[in-house]
């Protein structure tokens, strides 16, 4: 199973992420991060494929893909 | 556990200062993954630009200097030249290459000095806050072009890819854009080809990339990658310009 892993300390809430996602998988957080944003978030789990659309755009390197 | 995609090495973990959704940190990443991959970490030496990339000294794992605004080909040259086993690059963004450092870009092709340029074109001066940079489109609204830019009073876009294609010595030019993940992959390659380039001993090759800046164009981050798209992409068309790498 894929998964991802976001870096809230390093994640600037553009959402580029988000959108470049074909599986609409990730999010906005509702809590705010130390940082003063609402990072993205895994919403729906189950759905990703580990295609690392997300890494690819985010401009904060905020984003690892991972295979379990 | 397999870790697919994460930070590349040759990026410190220093976070980045670029405002959200900014191009450069994506070109940023793309350079770091090249020297991971092309095996080439400990021998880069990056000149960084005046512009909102003066930090990428603190971003990229490598040896670097900061050079004076626009003068980074003549840096790079004089790196290149007394250390020849170095892989150089100088990282400069539109007023810097295009306006003060015209002439520097220019000859550094016209010698065909083996290093690799990353021009970042957001069409604009973003770090000083928005003023007009000679890419700045026909009608785009900058700080010194309240009314948008007029041909009549401030001239038309320049293409540096186009008119650069006309010097013997520029040996490989590629436009690409980081709007989307199908033209991230296709800016990596073109970033890659460009370092390849400079180990194989090809001579000068630049990669200018269409970048997005939100905050200068008083944008969203959507409304910025529409911006890149209807309106950079006409006047900035991608492609190859030259490709001489193989001859
Ligand atoms: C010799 C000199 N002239 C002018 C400046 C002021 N200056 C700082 S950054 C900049 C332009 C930056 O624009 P660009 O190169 O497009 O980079 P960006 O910030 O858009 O990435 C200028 C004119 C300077 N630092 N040094
Ligand atoms: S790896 Fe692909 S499917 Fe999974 S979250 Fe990222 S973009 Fe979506
Ligand atoms: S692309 Fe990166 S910085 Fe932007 S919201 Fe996603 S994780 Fe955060
Ligand atoms: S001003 Fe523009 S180019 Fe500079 S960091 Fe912000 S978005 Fe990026
Ligand atoms: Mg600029």
């Amino acid at each position: 199973m894929p998964r991802i892993e976001v870096d809230a300390n390093r994640c600037k809430a553009c959402y580029l992420c988000v959108s470049a996602c074909p599986k609409k998988c990730l999010g906005k957080s509702k809590t705010i991060s130390k940082k003063g944003y609402f990072p993205a978030v895994m919403e729906r789990p189950e759905d990703c494929i580990g295609c690392t659309m997300c890494y690819m755009m985010c401009p904060d390197v905020a984003i690892s893909v991972i295979k379990e | 556990m397999t870790i697919i995609a994460k930070k590349p090495q040759s990026l410190t973990d220093i976070p980045m200062h670029y405002c959200p959704g900014c191009g450069h940190g994506i070109v940023h990443r793309l350079m770091a993954e090249t020297f991971d991959e092309l095996n080439i970490a400990g021998r880069v030496i990056g000149v960084a630009p005046v512009g909102c990339a003066v930090f990428a000294d603190d971003y990229f794992a490598c040896d670097m200097v900061q050079g004076a605004h626009g003068r980074g080909p003549a840096i790079a040259t004089g790196i290149k030249r007394s250390k020849p086993q170095a892989i150089v690059f100088s990282y400069q963004g539109d007023g810097d290459l295009a306006s003060i450092g015209m002439a520097e870009i220019v000859h550094a092709a016209v010698r065909s000095e083996n290093i690799t340029i990353i021009f970042i074109n957001n069409a604009i001066y973003g770090m000083t806050g928005g003023q007009m940079a000679p890419t700045t489109l026909v009608g785009q609204v900058a700080t010194t072009a309240p009314k948008g830019r007029d041909p009549k009073l401030q001239g038309w876009p320049i293409n540096m890819c186009e008119m650069l294609s006309q010097i013997t010595g520029a040996k490989y030019l590629e436009r690409v854009a980081v709007d989307t993940a199908q033209h991230v992959m296709a800016a990596k390659k073109a970033i890659k080809k460009a370092f390849e380039n400079q180990v194989k001993g090809v001579g000068f090759s630049m990669v200018e990339v269409i970048s997005q800046c939100p905050t200068n164009w008083h944008a969203s981050v959507e409304q910025a990658l529409e911006f890149v798209r209807t309106q950079m992409m006409p006047q900035y068309p991608l492609g190859v310009f030259k490709d001489e790498g193989a001859k």
